[in-house]
Formats: structure tokens, sequence, C-alpha cells
């Protein structure tokens, strides 16, 4: 069936488009754009006063599926995304077994065709076993439907299988995605390294653990070519790193979370495990010059590193829960309020960030745009609803959001996959 | 006044809160001269030792305050690390806490924990050391004992030696000695004292012989032998050299000055016998305190006046 989207103010950067118009979407793709469109047999989505965008990308997803069921699925995680206005979820490799070979990744592709609410496109691991010391065999995997590649979680421990894997970009042009953390300085930190932290006594992680690998890797990649994408940025330094980069025209991106644009330290201060994630909320310092990195460009994407946990897993003393935090269902809504609405960030930028960048990225070229003929991956905003964030209307199996009891205005209301509406919320 | 039903910490507290909590000890330390070292205070009351962590002083010292007290006590011990396997630490509580205790006492390896267990538990809670974070009784016990040789704790100075960096008895101290006017300086290897420590409001000297120049408390803290070699300072050898409280440097600081140590020492490494033992020395008078210092945080926290008339 057709469906019409009717009224809404439609925000497209890729057409420089900001306007109310009526979006068509035929066989899943956009078909026209315009007033007042009509077709033989179709649906109608009512977005009088609301926003159109293309369907945001989450280029940074734990899907846990397979092997970690118990926290999250293939289905939950996707239909948590689809709750959150997400249309396509990039799903990182560590997974059990590891996603380092194309039957994983076939499974995971051929899971999603079952069960997903939303587009899945797995990332590939690295180095086998993520291990860190042998490339994966990256033709392979990318045939079988990965876009890109990542030992998230751990960085490319080896400089050499870094180069090899940049070297091998120019036969498989598949983004590397780094977690950049050099595991020594890392150590068995738990919080940021700053005075508060040696206040409470809580093992710091220094910022000098992110960007002694963010530095390594642009001088690999500023000898042998190829191009980097850097996970969850969290230091001011990286974000400079990231500029000098830039200003060189190395083929570099990066991304931020929410949680390290919205948060800081000082959260840590009631020894919540809600607040320990990797790499951990950094002073203040640091979490404005992330948003004027957003500003200025400097990153390119927002991504949730979505890291579902049990209960049981979370609720333990801060130094003995694992890292991590939930954002699938929250990202759009947070951002837009707390970002667009507030005036810091445009609403073109906010649809680059989660949308056009990360397709561009990771090489979605019918998504990330609301050109004619692109896929008909639509989110829709209502500006004007006010949400109370509660876990127990998360679709997520995690209940760990650190925005829980977070008073938003502005939440995804429609989210459309290929034309077929997965989410509806205008009525709860 | 100190009316409040747990202690977590020093950092928070006021220097009325303190200075009564000192007053109340100072009352508490005749009981423990007598011949029949027992008060009827918390009779009926129960006071759970929960040590997560090993612990033999800290642990004794509690169990003969609440004693002392006549509250009924129990030991519980585990490992934090057994959580892998066995049950978590908010489920042992809990079993516990089903048992209706009125006081926990607890020690665990990990930062917040005591202030963790407050969020699910409804009994008062007291930290005996959570981590790297704080030790409150133990700061309050080196107060007192300050105190008792000094007379008062303002217009000192005090010097801490040793590895600050995981020490929560040096930022307990830290956090309480700051109540009052003194000069606190931190010695010691420059990666065991980290420069973000002056933002507690402290001075850093990495030279211990200008640290101890005039001091009038020098505080050593325990290295911690398995854990420190090779990582944050090359050798015990070196340690020593730079480090040990010597005769020769102790002569730099005040002529009355006294030496603090919160045990158990190292002999040899941060200390020799010409110190531990000598009339310098009040290390024993700590763990005296130690007993005077807990009742009078058990008593307090149960709701217990400010006079404690026996």
């Amino acid at each position: 069936m057709n469906l019409i989207i009717k009224n809404g103010r439609v925000i497209d950067p890729s057409q420089n488009l900001d306007e109310e118009l009526d979006i068509l979407i035929e066989n899943g793709k956009v078909a026209k754009i315009g007033k007042k469109l009509n077709a033989p047999d179709f649906k109608e989505v009512d977005a009088k006063g609301l926003f159109v965008f293309p369907g945001f990308i989450d280029m940074h997803t734990h899907l846990r599926e397979p092997g970690y069921e118990y926290k999250e699925d293939i289905k939950t995680g996707t239909e948590a995304a689809a709750a959150g206005g997400i249309t396509s979820v990039a799903c990182m490799a560590n997974t059990n077994p590891i996603n380092d070979n194309e039957g994983v990744t076939s499974f995971i592709i051929e899971r999603a065709k079952d069960v997903a609410k939303v587009n899945v496109f797995p990332i590939g691991a690295v180095s086998k076993r993520m291990q860190g010391e042998e490339l994966v065999e990256m033709g392979y995997i990318a045939e079988a439907g990965a876009v890109g590649f990542s030992d998230d979680g751990y960085p490319v421990r080896s400089s050499l299988v870094l180069r090899r894997a940049l070297e091998y970009q120019r036969m498989i042009d598949k983004i590397i995605i780094e977690h950049a953390e050099d595991l020594e300085l890392s150590g068995d930190g738990v919080a940021n390294e700053s005075p508060l932290t040696y206040k409470l006594g809580l093992k710091g992680i220094p910022s000098a653990s992110e960007t002694a690998i963010i530095a390594r890797d642009i001088e690999i990649l500023r000898q042998v070519g190829g191009r980097i994408h850097f996970a969850h940025l969290s230091s001011k330094w990286s974000v400079e790193l990231i500029e000098n980069a830039k200003i060189n025209n190395l083929n570099v991106t990066a991304e931020v979370t929410p949680h390290h644009l919205l948060l800081n330290e000082q959260f840590v201060e009631t020894f919540s495990p809600l607040y320990k994630m990797k790499p951990p909320l950094r002073s203040e310092e640091d979490r404005v010059s992330l948003v004027e990195g957003l500003k200025k460009g400097i990153i390119d994407a927002i991504a949730t590193d979505h890291a579902p946990h049990t209960q049981d897993e979370k609720e333990l003393e801060f130094g003995f829960a694992p890292f991590g935090v939930i954002g699938l269902e929250t990202v759009v809504g947070l951002i837009f309020d707390r970002l667009v609405m507030s005036g810091v960030i445009s609403v073109f930028r906010f649809a680059e960030l989660l949308s056009k960048n990360p397709a561009k990225i990771l090489g979605l070229e019918s998504k990330g745009s609301l050109e004619i003929g692109k896929d008909g991956d639509i989110t829709i905003i209502d500006p004007e609803k006010k949400v109370v964030i509660d876990p127990d209307k998360f679709k997520s199996k995690a209940k760990n959001s650190p925005f829980i009891g977070w008073e938003v205005k502005g939440w995804p209301v429609y989210t459309i996959v290929g034309g077929e509406i997965v989410f509806n919320g205008v009525d709860n | 006044m100190f009316k409040r039903k747990h202690l977590l910490g020093i950092e928070g507290l006021t220097r009325d809160e303190i200075d009564h909590i000192l007053d109340t000890a100072q009352s508490m330390v005749e009981v423990s001269k007598r011949s029949v070292k027992k008060v009827p205070a918390l009779r009926g009351k129960t006071v759970v030792n929960l040590f997560f962590e090993p612990s033999t002083r800290t642990r004794i010292s509690f169990e003969l305050a609440a004693k002392r007290l006549s509250a009924d006590l129990i030991n519980f011990s585990g490992s934090s690390s057994s959580l892998v396997k066995g049950e978590s630490f908010r489920d042992t509580v809990l079993n516990l806490e089903a048992m209706h205790p009125d006081i926990f006492v607890v020690r665990h390896s990990q930062a917040g924990s005591a202030y963790y267990l407050t969020t699910f538990s409804k009994s008062s809670v007291v930290n005996a050391g959570d981590g790297a974070h704080e030790h409150p009784t133990q700061a309050l016990l080196d107060a007192l004992t300050i105190r008792q040789h000094k007379g008062e704790l303002d217009n000192l100075k005090i010097t801490i030696v040793g590895d600050i960096l995981h020490s929560r008895v040096a930022r307990s101290n830290i956090f309480l000695l700051s109540q009052y006017k003194t000069k606190i300086v931190l010695s010691g290897p420059p990666p065991l004292i980290p420069p973000e420590f002056s933002d507690m409001g402290v001075e850093i000297e990495y030279d211990l012989d200008k640290a101890v120049e005039g001091s009038d408390v020098v505080m050593m803290l325990r290295i911690q032998r398995e854990r420190q070699t090779g990582s944050y300072f090359p050798s015990l050898r070196e340690y020593r050299k730079f480090y040990q409280l010597t005769k020769k440097r102790l002569a730099r600081a005040d002529k009355d000055a006294i030496v603090m140590h919160p045990g158990p020492i190292n002999r040899g490494i941060e200390l020799m016998k010409d110190i531990a033992d000598s009339d310098k020395s009040v290390i024993l008078n700590q763990v005296s305190n130690g007993i005077a210092v807990r009742m009078a945080v058990l008593y307090l926290i149960s709701g217990g006046s400010h006079e404690f008339n026996n």
C-alpha cells in the first residue's frame, strides 16, 4: 500500500529542504514530494504540526544476539529502535560468537529479516576473535552484508593490524570504526580520572586513554590512507585531534553519544552504575566541547552505543557493575528537546547527525535522504509531545538508562521503515 | 550536634558535628578503663559487622565497641569478589536485614558501597571503609588522638606520607582536618599523589625532608607491597630511601611532633622500630581511641543524646 505523509514540516539537508510538504511513498521508496499529493490507493499520515525527517540511523548499537539474548535480542532491540524513532541500526560485533566471520553476519541478517522492526546493518569485527592479532576475512564478511568493521569494546589492539585493515579498505571500502581506548592506561578504571574521582576514591580512566589511540590511528592513516570513524568521543582533546586531522584532509569522522552530550561526571557522585560506561562521563568542560564539536561540524554523528544489561547485572556496587547504558528509545527525543529546540543546533544539523552523515559513513546510499527513489524510511517528531522517561515503558529488555525520570518535550510519534509504519506513538 | 542516621563519610560533616562526636568519644574513653567495661546504652540493639574485605583490627574494634555498649553483635565475613559465583552484596544485606538488625557496619572493597547500602536498606549504616573512598571512624580516632596530644585540632601542620592514591584513611583525614585551621601536606612517590589532590585544599611536597619540616603530626600510611611494587614506584629499596620516616627526617619536624600510623605497619618499609616503638609514636593510642570513637558513633547514630552520662 502507498503511504502519503501529509502537511508535515519536511526537513532534508540532502536537498536543503525545510518546507511544509507531502511525501508519497510507493513500493517502499520515496516517489514524490510536493503539495497536495494524491495517489490511487493510499494510507495517510496526518503530519500537520509535526517534523518529518529522513529516517534516523543509529550507527552504534549492541543488539546482543547471538549469544546474549537475555540482555537484548534483534527483535526487542529493533522494537526499541522503532519506538525511539530510529529506522536503521548498525550492530556491533561483540556477540557470542563474535561477528568475525560471514556465518555470523549472515545469521544476523537472516534473523533480522524474520524478526526485526527496523533495518539492521551488521558491523564485523576487525580482528579474529577481537584479539587484535589477525585480520578477519573482510571480503567474505562484507559480501555477506557487513557495512563496516570494528572491534568495539576494544580498540584495534595491534597498530599493524590497523594498518593492514586500512590498506585492505582499497579493496573492501567499508568503514573501520575505532573504539579508542588504550587498555593499559584505562587499567581497572571505572570513571573519569579527575579531581572529583580522586576525591571519591574511584579508579580513573584518563582522557589520554582515548586520545593516545586516536592520535596513533590518525598517524597510521596519514601514512597509508583509508578512512576511520571514531566511536563515542568523550574528551575535548579528542575533538581537537579530529579537528586537526580534518584540517589536514585526512578521512576521519567521529560520533558522540547522547549521554556524553547531556551528562557529566558529577552524576558519578551518586555512585549509581547507571552513570558507568566506557568511555566515562567526563568534565563539564569536555561535555561543552563535544557540543561545540557538533555545532562546528567536527563531530559527524550522534550514536547511542546502546548497551543493554539486565537489572541484576547492573544493580551492583559501582566498581563491579558492567559498563554501558541504553539509548535507542531516548536519543531522538532527548537531543531534539535539549539541543535542537533549545537552539544549540539547527534541525538541519540534527538531521545530518542522525541520518545523512551516518548513511554516508556506512555507505548506505539509499538512506539518509528523502530524494525521490530513496528508501521510504522516515522519522516523524511531534514537537509538543511531552514525555517523562519511564523504564517500565521501554521495549528494550534492559532498563539501564541514565535518563530515567527526565522530562522531555518533543518526541518521535511515527517511525516508518520502507513505507511501513513500524511505530505509531500518537495515541500513547 | 550529631543527628544523622548514618556515618558514611567525613565529607559533608560540619565542624560542630565532628566536635560533638569527639566530645562523646572522649567521654567513652573512661568506660574501657573500668574493671566492668560495659554500659547499657545500646541494650537490645543488634549490630551487624558486615565485612566484605579482610580486616582484623577495625572489625574487632567495632565488635568491642558494640559489646561495651551492651549491643548484640554478629560478624558476617564475605568476599567482595565472590559475587560472580555467589550472592550479590545487595542480596546478602537484604537477607541479613530480614533478621531486623539496627546497624550495619560495612567494610567493602568498592568506593560508594556504604552509600549504596543505604539506598536499599532501612538500617543505620556506618562505613568501616569503602574502597579508596572513606574510612570515617579512622579519621575520627586519629583526630581524637591528635586532640589528646595537642590539646586542639587548630593551628597544626600535619604531614601525611605514603600511598595517598589508594588510601581511604588519607581522604577521610583530609576531609576532617580541613575543617580546622590546619596545614595539610601530602608526601610520597608522585604516581601515588596525583596533582589533582591539591584541589582538596592540601599541599603536595614530593620531598619528604621538606614535607615534615616543622610538622606537629606525621601520619604514615601503609604501603601495600603486593599491589604497588613495579607499578607505582620502582622498588621498595627506592621507596625506603625516599619515603621511610627515619629519625633524621623526623628531627626536622616540631620537637613535640607525634607519629601516627593506621596499621598494620610494614616494619622496615615506612617505619622502623626506632620510631614505631619510640615515645614519639602514638600508634597504640590510636588503637585504644578506636574503640571510644566507635562507641560514640554507634551511640550517636542510634539516637543517643548529647550528654553521655553513665
